[in-house]
């Protein structure tokens, strides 16, 4: 019994969790019908699961919350752009959802600028030109804004935490401490001793942040509403500067050893490395799929998960609009299965973070390790 | 093709935030619960070990203990032992005593004895002598007529009166 009790209490964790992603995501796929039928109503457009699906997915300058008849609920977020020699800086609200231009700007809704913002220029005519150069886009969006969200919340956590580690000096942990002990000692034994050796403690601090910045960010991104839903860790440029970190600080700390490993790798037929050097450029290319293929996992992981619920929540949608009552009929099964995704997303959540942290572990320790050919 | 296609922006503003994500945590977070983390699990071994060392110490206390007791024990024993020996010897001596001064009183009593007896005997004699000189002259008184018969007598008296 007392062997099975942690996965139980785990289990129920991860229902609870999937329960209460679950339920907004209705939500969230109610609001997506009633703008699609607005949608309808203006633009006589019919309900496109496929595009709906990647407008959830990436990035965008606004944080849209619901729409309620014609007016969209969005939150509005800081454009920053750098143009010609100027900056710009204004609200994303002046666009009216790309509506509208301003400064000179217009934020695409078609075409091959789909959702960046390019320089226009108005012509005599009344028609206007996209300027070649884009401008440079800084803007704090949506997953920007998320970002410096989870980074503030995580930055909370765990600063009280340490506090209540300094209160706590020599006790057993305490409250939410004691929540989060198991993690930190999980990442600190069990992926950086493990996977990196005797000298795992300078590696520590960037695997935990790594760690928990990957795993809580995925867990917002689960939540469907305001504060959580924006796909972060699903988002490719998040990922690529998770991995370019860790491919920094394994470049940066490799030793003599590492490096001759991939230049002269010890035990290898010499024709192999001369006159055609094979193996070296299989290794050197090595070195940088490693992290390359970090930054695809975690992103493809993440963003599935993702586009997997919605595409349950569109077929409520592309049954409802062929008859109200199959919508009805498929939407018990939808649920069902978004649920059932919505837990294992909450598993694929630690799992992500997991790898992730434990990959970059295992390249430190590789690129550290002491080799005794 | 959006979904991966990296944007500048995000990258920029990923790059800083999380870089100062791992800066804050590391220098605020990480390093003093790394630090509590070890400080406790050294105490928590530091803390084993002492009652390991403290069940040892007792072991070892115990033994001493029994040790100094069965000491105590003997020492009493060979104390009891002597005070028995000695209070043997005492009454011994005392009997010995008591039977010497037995004797000696006896000896002198024996002693005092015979004198009284040699006085009494002596003061008889006297008795007898002064009796028998008063018989003697009373019989004088009498027979003083003959001269011959007076030392014949004299003789004859003095040859029976012994002195003892």
């Amino acid at each position: 019994m007392n062997k099975y009790t942690p996965k139980v209490i785990s289990c129920l964790l991860f229902v609870c969790l999937g329960l209460l992603s679950a339920i907004p995501v209705l939500a969230e796929s109610h609001e997506e019908n009633t703008e699609k039928q607005s949608h309808a109503v203006v633009v006589e457009e019919p309900f496109n699961a496929g595009r709906m699906i990647v407008e959830h997915v990436i990035d965008a300058h606004e944080w849209h919350i619901a729409t309620m008849g014609h007016t969209h609920v969005t939150i509005p977020l800081p454009v920053i752009l750098y143009h010609q020699g100027a900056w710009h800086l204004f609200s994303s609200a002046k666009f009216h959802h790309g509506h509208d231009a301003y400064e000179g700007f217009r934020l695409m809704s078609e075409g091959v600028y789909k959702g960046k913002i390019v320089a226009i220029q108005s012509n005599p005519d009344g028609t206007e030109t996209i300027l070649d150069d884009l401008p440079l886009d800084l803007s704090i969006t949506k997953n920007a804004f998320s970002l410096m969200l989870s980074t503030i919340l995580i930055s909370l956590l765990f600063l009280s935490i340490a506090r209540s580690y300094k209160k706590n000096r020599g006790h057993a942990p305490r409250g939410i401490q004691s929540l989060l002990e198991p993690l930190i000692l999980f990442v600190r034994d069990d992926i950086a001793k493990a996977s990196i050796g005797h000298h795992y403690e300078r590696f520590t601090p960037f695997l935990l942040t790594i760690f928990f910045f990957i795993f809580l960010n995925n867990l917002l991104g689960l939540v469907p509403f305001f504060p959580g839903g924006a796909n972060v860790t699903g988002n490719i440029s998040v990922t690529a500067v998770l991995a370019l970190f860790t491919f920094v600080i394994t470049t940066f700390v490799g030793n003599k050893a590492y490096w001759t490993h991939i230049f002269n790798a010890p035990g290898v037929p010499w024709w192999l490395k001369l006159p055609v050097p094979l193996m070296p450029v299989v290794e050197l290319v090595g070195v940088f799929t490693k992290p390359f293929v970090l930054m695809v996992r975690l992103f493809a992981n993440i963003t599935a998960g993702h586009i997997i619920i919605l595409g349950f929540m569109s077929l409520i949608f592309i049954f409802g609009n062929m008859h109200f009552a199959m919508g009805y009929g498929v939407s018990i099964v939808s649920v069902a299965f978004a649920v059932f995704m919505g837990l294992l997303e909450c598993l694929v959540a630690l799992i992500q973070a997991y790898v992730f942290t434990l990959l970059s572990a295992i390249y430190f320790g590789m690129a550290t390790e002491e080799h005794h050919h | 093709m959006e979904l991966v296609t990296p944007g500048i922006g995000l990258i920029f503003w990923m790059t800083l935030s999380f870089g100062l994500l791992l800066f804050v945590l590391t220098k605020f977070a990480w390093k003093p619960i790394m630090q509590m983390l070890k400080e406790r699990e050294n105490s928590i071994e530091e803390a084993l070990h002492e009652a390991d060392k403290a069940r040892e110490e007792m072991k070892q206390l115990k033994a001493t203990n029994e040790e100094l007791l069965n000491q105590a024990k003997e020492e009493r024993d060979a104390i009891l032992k002597d005070a028995r020996q000695i209070r043997e010897k005492l009454i011994e001596e005392a009997r010995e005593k008591a039977s010497r001064e037995y004797n000696r009183m006896l000896e002198s009593a024996k002693e005092a004895i015979k004198n009284e007896k040699m006085a009494a005997i002596t003061e008889l004699k006297n008795e007898i002598a002064t009796l028998s000189i008063d018989i003697a002259e009373r019989l004088m008184r009498e027979k003083l007529s003959a001269a011959d018969k007076q030392d014949g007598l004299i003789q004859k008296l003095i040859g029976e009166i012994k002195i003892n």
